[in-house]
């Protein structure tokens, strides 16, 4: 699926910490995670929640796809993290692991109660889930499926790992039929699918390998867990020159055979099929959403 | 609304504010400052303290607010955190649709 706002990167902004939270809205990431669940200490969940809801409310950032990751859905935290995120207006809820569609519903149901009760649009705020258990990913198409506001699944590794018994790698092997059948899902789903962290924040070469490796299985993006990943994962979902000419050249030699009444295109000797022309379309909205105009000027 | 116990939200770090609300029975509001931009904004940090101890209905208290440059919103967030933890309290969430 291909939406008009961008979601390379996910960056997480601690609702325990303001300055992170004002400093996180400066990076480049697309969508801004205002956190209240790993990063917040139990202690100080009202004081999260307050925070989160009076900066996402009144001083979001304008540029950025804001998410809001409430506690856990069997938390004592969720109910009173929801009446926040939903009057908060954020663009997306995250829900933290997510194993069966039924809490899924469930959850998207009080979505709309409260959005009803707060006077706001019902179906407007989207709720991604995150899938880190292997319950969830056995169920990811029921839970990708649940409501209409999911719009996307993201891959939670470290717990995923840890369900599984896996001890958790840089080669990620351990996660690669995880990332495999969340991305089925998603696809099935027609919704986007964001993959885990790569946690080693002084590692660049290694986040470049496994960026790749994200980008050419077919994500739609990744979460951050530190500014300086952000500009390196943005470059791998954004096409280059090359990519953008060629699909260029792809949509041209099909309207040309639509013109000239050709039941088969090719392009340099190659036939052009219908899964060829779909990942042109794909490069040039992504060109697009990333503020690059078809022609060469970035917007 | 009433003060049940001494309260104390945020933090020293740049960018916060912490506040220590206290009860202060039958004496009003008392509020000290200590910000390193009271001359600019000490008025408007006060303003807004005083703002939301009202849509609290607190009356009486004693805030005592060290400031390292919090923004409005999050000196309203730690004043709002503070005031449902001092009364004993949930926050009001409808009282948002208003």
């Amino acid at each position: 699926m291909q939406t008009a706002k961008l979601k390379r990167t996910s960056l997480y902004a601690s609702g325990a910490n303001p300055i992170n939270m004002i400093q996180a809205a400066f990076y480049n990431e697309d969508c801004l995670v205002y956190d209240m669940e790993d990063s917040v200490p139990n202690a100080e969940k009202d004081t999260a929640r307050l925070l989160i809801y009076n900066t996402v409310r009144y001083h979001r950032p304008a540029n950025k796809y804001v998410i809001i990751r409430v506690n856990g859905i069997y938390s004592e935290y969720i109910d009173e993290d929801l009446e926040a995120a939903v009057r908060a207006r954020p663009d997306a809820i995250r829900i933290p692991k997510v194993e069966y569609r039924e809490e899924a519903v469930r959850i998207c149901q009080r979505i709309t109660e409260i959005e009803t009760e707060a006077g706001m649009e019902v179906g407007k705020i989207e709720v991604w889930c995150n899938i880190e258990s292997y319950l969830g990913l056995i169920n990811a198409y029921e839970i990708a499926t649940a409501d209409p506001r999911i719009v996307a699944l993201a891959l939670g590794a470290e717990d995923f790992t840890a369900s599984m018994k896996a001890h958790r790698t840089k080669a990620g092997m351990e996660i690669f039929y995880a990332r495999n059948m969340l991305l089925t899902a998603c696809r099935h789903a027609g919704i986007e699918a964001i993959d885990a962290v790569f946690s080693d924040i002084n590692d660049p070469e290694g986040l470049k390998e496994d960026t790749a490796l994200t980008r050419n299985l077919g994500f739609d993006g990744k979460t951050c867990v530190h500014p300086r990943q952000i500009d390196i994962v943005n470059s791998f979902f954004t096409p280059s020159e090359k990519e953008i000419k060629y699909a260029l050249r792809v949509l041209e030699a099909v309207e040309e055979g639509k013109r000239q009444k050709k039941g088969a295109v090719t392009l340099d000797g190659s036939m052009i099929d219908k899964p060829m022309e779909l990942r042109a379309r794909t490069t040039l909205a992504q060109a697009e959403a990333a503020g690059i105009a078809i022609g060469g000027m970035r917007k | 609304m009433e003060i049940k116990q001494a309260a104390i939200v945020g933090t020293l770090e740049s960018s916060d504010i912490q506040i220590s609300l206290l009860p202060n029975p039958g004496k009003g509001l008392e509020i000290q400052l200590q910000s390193v931009v009271k001359v600019q904004y000490g008025d408007a940090i006060v303003a807004t303290i005083t703002e939301v101890l009202e849509s609290f209905g607190i009356t009486d208290a004693i805030v005592d607010a060290a400031d390292r440059g919090a923004l409005d919103w999050v000196i309203r967030a730690r004043m709002q955190a503070a005031c449902c933890r001092a009364t004993g309290t949930k926050f009001n969430w409808k009282g948002e649709d208003q």
